[in-house]
């Protein structure tokens, strides 16, 4: 990667932070235009963590005091086959009763197919957002492949969260990578025996304008909640450990 | 009250229709190729094969319409079985209406082989009433139909004469209606097979008998007949016209049609384009000038050698963009084989909805930008199909799978009775419920560890039993009901299983368990 990746070549956009001016947090209104979410195929927490992403970049961009009309902007949600047999097919019951309604739902047989629906789905101009969801590591989707998808997003303005089901990290142009699993949830009031709400351990391993680090994360009460478990020590990923290198010089 | 003496109504009953199309589609003249041998067109029914009609061979062999296949094979066993085609019938029916405007500008179907035609003030054209059922005899004759005729002051009773009186019979205006249907059986007023058994056991046979019945009579006898051809009493009226009988009149419409026709048959892909993008801007000016959109295109190529062509094309919303529509047909474009060339090309509108000039943005930069949500549709229907662009839509039902059904992406939502906020649902459900071995379960069934995809999964907590019954008006009575979980394993992972039926239901063996739903 060039040295446009690393973070404090780029300016931040968000608010300030006091503490650390480029902690990742819950509702910044720079949420970038084409995320990864890496997650196993045995659960949903990809999904469902794109879906929470979502949401909280839609709250966040939404504080516009003369929109005085709901957002009714439907979304896409494109699956391929693979992705489609292993984590199974939308819900509406059970999706954010915010989206319920908007859904438009893609069913493609290749990954290829997958990827031509992404794209024309971020070139439209009424749509909220794209929920693409592929599985494994296609040779369809290469670097070149995931450059068109940042550039159309981009350009568009549509964001674009992309979920990864059971791919290894390969190169990749997103702007913010993450990698999700499920994580224990917090015990109901009510019936302390019962799942509680849907939470997950999420690692931002690969990002532009903040700092990596892990979190977990919860959907509450209509909002994004994020507990940092910390930022990451190791130099794990060379990509992202450049970036804390270059920070710990920086304000050292 | 009379009738309104200004109304002349033709009806032209065309008396084997089916049997006279299956001669025209085969292009034989009557009596010649496969038309001496027997021959009966049939129709598939729950008991097997029976007969709609049959060719003059096999009505001379005994065999009749409504008689089972087998029974009339045993009469005569030469005969041969050809499928009848109910549909075709009515679409010719439709077009021999519009056609049949030529007598009077009003013309209604009379299904399932009649026409009726209104010539009222139309004779004269033709040089009176008589030369008018001439010239459509003749007309009707010479495309192969055998037809039979009749003008009356009503609908009702040219129909009656067309079907049970003598050939070319008039009824003029200041005749005595009733005295000139008085010979007709009852049959001639359009009446149910079982209101006519009634008649005839009651020993009224002819309109006549039906004439010396006091109407209070009759009215008792059936009074709790409301539809027209339950009635004896309305079928009457509606022949002698005392009460309106309405027509539905044929409007015939044609499509927008745009053609191209090319002085050198064209081979090559690239001029294809072009010749597509020409047509669709030919089709938006049509469009534009009858205020209409499109939402079903067919596009038609002739080739040098007679070979046809055809793709057709199905629009999410009423659209004339010609650019949209040219991208639209060029992914259809691949697999045209040209041969040796194109010489015309023919693009026609076969549905479509009004839409009304629209303003343009002032800004031209928002018109330019990024597509609009019926394009976006559009385009990704045309290259996955239809059956891959879909929206969920509530279903009122208790099945989780059967809750939600899939339906066009820009279809409005049907009504449905709200969702009940205490029923926690999954993100995801699988599209068929996967079987689990729940290795062990505490006595009160509750599961605590299972295996799926061959992985063992130790439950850390769950919630249940949510019982959902059978849909007992839906499904057999050997269906299970199912006992849903919410479970949690140690790493968080939330699934939603289910244990198909009881032990000791009576409805199969040891319960089954399936996991069928996932938890963000």
């Amino acid at each position: 990667m060039s040295t446009a990746d690393l973070p404090l070549s780029s300016p931040v956009r968000g608010k300030p932070d006091s503490r650390c001016p480029l902690a990742w947090r819950p509702g910044l209104a720079d949420a970038p235009r084409h995320s990864e979410i890496f997650a196993a195929g045995d659960e949903a927490s990809g999904a469902g963590l794109a879906l929470a992403l979502a949401l909280d970049a839609l709250r966040a961009g939404d504080a516009d005091p003369l929109a005085d009309a709901p957002d009714t902007r439907p979304w896409l949600w494109v699956q391929d086959k693979e992705a489609l047999r292993r984590t199974g097919r939308p819900y509406r019951p059970g999706l954010p009763p915010a989206l319920r309604d908007r859904l438009i739902h893609v069913a493609a047989r290749s990954p290829e197919d997958a990827l031509f629906a992404l794209e024309e789905g971020l070139r439209c101009r009424e749509l909220a957002f794209v929920l693409g969801e592929i599985a494994g590591n296609p040779r369809a989707l290469s670097f070149t492949a995931a450059r068109r998808l940042s550039l159309a997003a981009e350009k568009h303005g549509v964001p674009l969260w992309l979920v990864r089901i059971d791919a290894a990290r390969d190169l990749g142009s997103a702007r913010m990578r993450w990698e999700v699993h499920a994580a224990p949830s917090p015990r109901p009031r009510w019936n302390p025996q019962a799942p509680g709400a849907a939470s997950w351990r999420g690692e931002l391993f690969r990002t532009r304008s903040h700092l990596p680090g892990t979190w977990l994360l919860r959907e509450d009460e209509g909002r994004l909640m994020a507990a940092s478990v910390g930022v990451r020590a190791s130099t794990g990923s060379a990509r992202a450990g450049e970036g804390r290198a270059n920070f710990n010089i920086r304000s050292a | 009250m009379s009738a309104n003496p200004s109304r002349r109504i033709l009806a032209i009953w065309l008396a084997r229709l089916a049997i006279d199309r299956w001669r025209l589609a085969e292009g034989l003249a009557p009596g010649e190729g496969a038309d001496p041998a027997p021959l009966a067109l049939i129709a598939e029914t729950a008991h097997g094969p029976r007969i709609v009609a049959g060719n003059d061979a096999a009505l001379a062999a005994g065999v009749r319409a409504a008689t089972m296949l087998a029974d009339a094979r045993a009469l005569c066993p030469a005969l041969a079985a050809v499928p009848h085609d109910a549909a075709g019938d009515l679409a010719f029916l439709e077009s021999l209406a519009v056609w049949a405007q030529r007598w009077g500008p009003w013309s209604a179907l009379d299904p399932p082989d009649g026409v009726i035609v209104d010539v009222t003030g139309a004779s004269h054209l033709f040089g009176g009433e008589a030369a008018l059922l001439g010239d459509a005899a003749a007309l009707l004759a010479r495309r192969g139909l055998a037809a039979r005729l009749a003008i009356a002051p009503t609908a009702g009773a040219a129909w009656a004469l067309a079907h049970y009186g003598p050939p070319n019979a008039i009824v003029r205006a200041e005749q005595d209606l009733a005295a000139a249907l008085a010979e007709l059986p009852v049959a001639a007023l359009r009446l149910d097979d079982d209101v006519l058994t009634v008649l005839r056991r009651l020993g009224l046979k002819l309109l006549r008998d039906l004439h010396g019945v006091a109407r209070p009579a009759l009215a008792r006898r059936f009074r709790s007949r409301s539809a027209p051809a339950a009635n004896p009493l309305i079928r009457l009226d509606q022949l002698l016209g005392r009460v309106p009988e309405p027509l539905l009149p044929v409007i015939a419409r044609d499509p927008p049609l745009v053609q191209r026709r090319l002085l050198e048959p064209i081979r090559h892909r690239a001029l294809l384009d072009r010749l597509v993008a020409d047509l669709a801007a030919d089709m938006a000016r049509a469009l534009e000038a009858r205020g209409e959109g499109a939402r079903r295109l067919e596009l038609g190529l002739w080739k040098v050698d007679g070979e046809v062509v055809v793709r057709s094309l199905e629009l999410a919303a009423a659209t004339r963009d010609p650019a949209h529509i040219a991208e639209l047909f060029a992914g259809r474009l691949d697999d045209v084989d040209a041969g040796f060339g194109i010489e015309l090309a023919r693009l026609r509108a076969a549905w479509s909805e009004p839409l009304a000039l629209a303003q343009a943005d002032f800004e031209a930069a928002a018109d330019a930008h990024g597509t609009s949500l019926a394009a976006l549709v559009d385009r990704l229907t045309v290259r996955l199909g239809a059956e891959a662009v879909r929206r969920p839509a509530p279903r009122a039902s208790h099945i989780p799978e059967r809750a939600q059904r899939w339906q066009r992406p820009l279809a409005p939502d049907g009504p449905a009775q709200g969702e009940l906020a205490f029923h926690t649902r999954p993100l995801k459900l699988l599209d068929r419920p996967e079987p689990i071995a729940v290795l062990y379960a505490t006595p009160d069934g509750m599961p605590r560890r299972f295996r799926w995809r061959g992985k063992v999964h130790e439950i850390a907590r769950a919630e249940g039993p949510e019982r959902i019954a059978p849909e007992w008006w839906r499904e057999r009575s050997t269906v299970r009901l199912r006992d849903y979980y919410r479970v949690e394993d140690g790493a968080g992972r939330r699934y939603w299983i289910y244990r198909a039926g009881l032990a000791g239901d009576g409805r199969g063996g040891l319960p089954e368990w399936f996991l069928q739903g996932l938890w963000s």
